[in-house]
């Protein structure tokens, strides 16, 4: 049990990382990564809202639209639900813990429309040809799709501060160094994949 | 509204305001699905279904739907339509289906759907909003076309599965991995930096020696 979780583990942050291998969540890679803190900022609060939102789906999945014959109802359902959590994630943390409401407060509505969210919760319950995964290996799916996407935004962010300072010719400013940039870490990560068990 | 207007709602998308290389809304998909033109093509149509319908319908509803739970219900009709576009592809065309895989959902959170929810259907008529889905739509669906043709004429030595080299043709498979599309990506947009400061130049130069 324990192996295949480790297993799951290093697959997701590191072999099939969400933003460098997978595409998923790039609007926030790109967006929330010029400050190292920020970039933290945004992982956390990322890593919480997947989590939830894996634990969340797979009870959604399991418990009513496979019960009701209504798996066609997935996609709205799931990106309903992801909406909710983060509305009411939003709402407890500022009423219970305002001190991590302040350092995350201002990503989560930006998650909703994460697709790195909505990604997690199909792939939890499609992935691995269909098998039925259980409900711990759904969260700690979650939870280290989460980490791997923090590693990489803030990894990227790290390059980024150095890029602000360093002389760029005009037609690459912004956008496209930025992106090549991302091009030479995905290689970085592209080395993960020879890795098997 | 007159006809000159609409056309320019429709051109809009497609030019001055490409989702892709000038609004940089729709990332995902964009870099994730451009391995292949069949990929791409496929991708960006559905997308463009989507963004029609829902432009459509939420055109139609602009004035019913309470200013508060306004994104709510935006994001349940693109959900609606995303599921029927999903089913459609599974019966029709199950190959582009299965390779396309965990994207067609993914087309929900789109962010050129909901920005153009946000920023057009939910102010314009019916008709313009259609049009400017359609517009935008296929902006996009050029766009993609483009990345994914450098992409696998490079890395693969085919367009759209057809060979177009001969046997001696070692082709670049970096560019249909991962790197390669945010490479692709970031040299397209440099190229056109480089001819929008080019053309910018000479027609300030030309105004100037007008000007004298």
């Amino acid at each position: 049990m324990i192996s295949e979780l480790l297993i799951i583990s290093v697959s997701a942050i590191l072999i099939n990382n969400y933003v460098l291998v997978q595409f998923l969540g790039i609007c926030p890679f790109l967006g929330v990564s010029k400050k190292v803190d920020t970039a933290i900022g945004m992982g956390l609060a990322v890593i919480f809202v997947m989590a939830c939102a894996s634990a969340i789906t797979w009870c959604v999945q399991y418990y009513l639209l496979v019960p009701f014959n209504m798996e066609y109802m997935q996609t709205i359902a799931f990106i309903l639900v992801i909406a909710v959590l983060v509305q009411f994630v939003e709402m407890f943390l500022k009423k219970s813990i305002p001190a991590l409401y302040n350092s995350l407060g201002v990503y989560l509505p930006l998650i909703t429309t994460n697709c790195a969210v909505l990604g997690v919760a199909i792939l939890n319950i499609s992935q691995f040809g269909g098998m039925e995964m259980s409900f711990v290996k759904s969260v700690v799916y979650g939870t280290t799709a989460g980490m791997g996407f923090t590693l990489a935004i803030v990894l990227f962010a790290g390059v980024r501060e150095r890029l602000e300072s360093s002389e760029i010719p005009g037609f690459l400013k912004g956008m496209p160094i930025t992106l090549v940039t991302a091009a030479l870490l995905s290689i970085a990560f592209l080395g993960f994949s020879g890795l098997s068990f | 509204m007159k006809s000159p207007s609409f056309f320019k709602t429709f051109v809009n998308g497609l030019f001055k305001e490409n989702p892709t290389f000038v609004l940089f809304l729709g990332m995902c998909p964009t870099l994730a699905v451009t391995t292949g033109v069949t990929n791409a093509i496929g991708m960006g149509l559905s997308t463009t279904a989507v963004l029609i319908c829902s432009n459509i319908v939420i055109s139609m509803l602009r004035k019913f739907i309470p200013d508060k739970i306004r994104i709510a219900s935006y994001v349940v009709v693109i959900a609606g339509f995303v599921t029927i576009v999903q089913m459609l592809m599974n019966a029709y065309v199950p190959a582009l289906s299965s390779s396309l895989g965990i994207y067609i959902p993914l087309i929900v959170v789109n962010c050129i759907i909901l920005g153009r929810a946000e920023a057009f259907a939910n102010k314009n008529t019916v008709l313009a909003s259609a049009e400017d889905g359609a517009g935008m739509g296929l902006g996009f669906t050029m766009s993609l076309t483009l990345i994914a043709s450098v992409r696998e004429i490079l890395g693969a030595g085919t367009f759209a599965g057809i060979q177009l080299f001969g046997n001696s043709f070692q082709p670049v498979s970096i560019m249909i991995l991962p790197p390669g599309a945010f490479l692709t990506l970031g040299i397209l947009l440099a190229l056109i930096n480089l001819i929008a400061a080019r053309v910018k130049n000479s027609k300030l130069k030309k105004r100037a020696e007008e000007g004298e």
